[in-house]
């Protein structure tokens, strides 16, 4: 009696089993995932994002698509897609990290930022200045920084793709005041004579700047800037130097990827849908810079306009400006380093 | 360790009393090669992707050096900072009884289960100078954030549990009888400290010291909120290595890893030899 019993219970619970089995082979013929491998400052942007596009991409095709997030570091994020994190998109700091995956990894056709429309990047952002309630030692533009007595944050340009930016902006407005690059290096060199603490990531001299209080002045993203003064707004106040860098975050889908998983139409209109209306009211409501006319406008308050350049006219490039600047022997280690 | 399997292989042609050895012998190298051996010798391997000129540019230069010192000097304090009061927090633990003993033994462990980041954020923000311990050794002058004294604080407290763990068996089963003999031969308290109790325990302290120290080494992530990461000054190896790699430098971060993996190696042998012949010395039949 009890050993039928016990058979009888087993075949219900074998046939449970392969009944759920069987649901959820049917449910992933109806729902997709994609990863989207991202960096640091955007989380905030792309979980507005992600939500409006599965609700597009529902109507549309009537299929789920669910989105995985991954944020780190830019050059570590890229390291991991290189060595093997199955992502579908990247959306990373700047265009050097992609032809990274490029270069080393060989996911993606060289061409890649020709691929979408602005240099595949649907968004831009700048490098801005966040100063404590009422600015009281008075900072106005970059050569406030390199003054005697002034503390400023900013993270580590070996660790940092933000710190880079940072980095840039400042040399480019010294060599456009001072008239060389020479003149550019000294200035430079006094400013990180000001840095107290070189965190590894933009977010962590954010989080040394807003809650330990160190330093009088943060060089940061734009949008970071927005968000602590949302975060902290009685405290800190946002500043806009004469002059700056267009940072141009690029995406890009990684072919090798998608075409092995069978999600490249949808990763394809995922980044499409970045440049759709939508899309591009979200991203100026997450503090970045539209690239849309329609949205700019609208925007245009927001993002006072200021002289932005970019890297490659500055400075040719991101794979010269990493070489001369940040790799080992460039700019960076020669103003630590004694002569 | 290394001792003992020597000295089993030598003999290993006899017959023996426990069976299984060749099989157990021969699972832990297999199991040793596996998780040890496999990943260092990638390392390695990787390494010899560039020319001898190239690596000795690569673990040479000043930042580099730099580095070196830091984190083998920074190193070297916690673990001996931790060697003595893990000692003393070993002793209390072991040969007094008293309210909350248990919670406090248990709270030794705390370092070991926190991840390293937590540690390293909550230092921080407590040592910072709007921390709440950072505010009054301002004023008094001492910044105790973002320059190495952070860096050796944090290697403090994720060191501690090593000394004490190590040491709380051996001196729970140090006989009393004999602290009693030496009294009773007329020995001083001193004496029967540095006579009779710490030859028994040095060979575990000087372990519990050679791992809160080679741990501390290899430390990233509750000294990169505090160190500052100032080139030159405050900027610990593990970091140089992390930055070679956010610039695909492949080939520089694992030569830097292999120069730090040298030396930590030769300091673990060296120990290792320190303690043999300290046993050998004292006559400890372990």
């Amino acid at each position: 009696m009890n050993f039928a019993k016990l058979i009888k219970t087993t075949v219900v619970s074998a046939s449970l089993v392969l009944l759920s089995a069987s649901s959820s082979v049917f449910a992933q013929n109806t729902s997709v995932t994609l990863l989207n491998v991202s960096y640091d400052p955007t989380r905030e942007l792309y979980v507005d994002f992600d939500s409006a596009f599965s609700k597009y991409w529902k109507n549309k095709t009537g299929q789920d698509v669910v989105i995985k997030q991954s944020h780190g570091g830019s050059g570590k994020q890229a390291r991991s897609v290189i060595e093997g994190l199955d992502a579908d998109v990247v959306t990373l700091g700047l265009a050097g990290d992609i032809d990274a995956i490029h270069n080393h990894g060989n996911l993606i056709p060289a061409d890649w930022q020709k691929r979408l429309p602005h240099n595949s990047s649907p968004y831009t952002s700048t490098i801005i200045l966040v100063v404590r309630e009422g600015n009281p030692k008075g900072i106005k533009d970059w050569d406030d920084l390199a003054k005697p007595g002034i503390s400023v944050i900013t993270p580590n340009p070996k660790t940092s793709g933000g710190a880079r930016w940072n980095y840039l902006a400042a040399w480019e407005y010294a060599k456009r005041k001072y008239g060389s690059e020479a003149k550019a290096k000294e200035f430079v060199q006094a400013l990180y004579k000001n840095v107290p603490v070189l965190d590894t990531g933009a977010r962590g001299s954010s989080v040394t700047f807003a809650q330990r209080r160190q330093g009088d002045v943060l060089i940061a993203w734009e949008n970071e800037a927005y968000l602590l003064e949302k975060e902290f707004g009685d405290k800190v106040d946002v500043i806009y130097p004469s002059i700056s860098i267009l940072a141009e975050p690029p995406v890009a889908v990684v072919d090798k990827n998608v075409d092995r998983k069978g999600t490249r139409q949808v990763a394809q209109a995922y980044l499409e849908y970045l440049y759709t209306d939508e899309g591009q009211e979200i991203i100026g409501r997450n503090f970045y810079r539209p690239t849309s006319e329609k949205a700019k406008a609208k925007y245009s308050k927001q993002y006072p306009k200021l002289t932005l350049f970019t890297i490659d006219e500055a400075f040719g490039g991101w794979t010269k400006a990493d070489k001369d600047h940040f790799a080992d022997g460039g700019s960076f280690d020669q103003i630590y380093l004694k002569k | 360790m290394t001792t003992s399997f020597f000295h089993s292989h030598s003999s290993s042609t006899k017959l023996r009393v426990l069976p299984g050895f060749k099989l157990t012998l021969g699972f832990t190298l297999f199991y040793l090669s596996l998780i040890v051996l496999i990943p260092l010798s990638a390392l390695i391997f990787k390494t010899f992707s560039i020319s001898w000129d190239q690596f000795i540019t690569a673990v040479t230069s000043e930042r580099v050096v730099a580095s070196y010192k830091l984190t083998f000097g920074a190193s070297l304090i916690a673990a001996l900072v931790n060697a003595v009061f893990g000692l003393l927090i070993a002793w209390v633990l072991v040969r007094y009884d008293f309210f909350g003993k248990k919670i406090i033994d248990a709270l030794i462990d705390l370092p070991f289960a926190l991840p390293t980041a937590v540690a390293g954020i909550s230092l921080t923000a407590l040592l910072t100078s709007n921390g709440w311990v950072g505010q009054y050794t301002e004023k008094l002058g001492v910044q105790l954030a973002f320059n190495p004294n952070g860096i050796v604080i944090a290697l403090i407290f994720i060191g501690l549990p090593f000394v004490v763990r190590t040491v709380q068996p051996v001196l729970e089963d140090a006989e009393k009888e004999l602290e009693e003999a030496a009294t009773c031969l007329g020995a001083t308290r001193i004496q029967t400290f540095t006579r009779v109790i710490f030859p028994s325990i040095a060979p575990a302290l000087l372990t519990g010291f050679a791992m809160a120290f080679a741990r501390a080494i290899g430390e990233y992530g509750s000294v990169i909120f505090i160190a500052g990461n100032m080139p030159l000054v405050s900027e610990i190896t593990p970091l140089i290595i992390i930055g070679k790699l956010e610039q695909f430098d492949y080939a520089g971060a694992t030569s830097v890893a292999v120069v730090l993996l040298a030396f930590s190696f030769m300091m673990l042998l060296t120990i290792n030899a320190l303690q043999t012949w300290q046993r050998k010395l004292t006559g400890a039949a372990l």
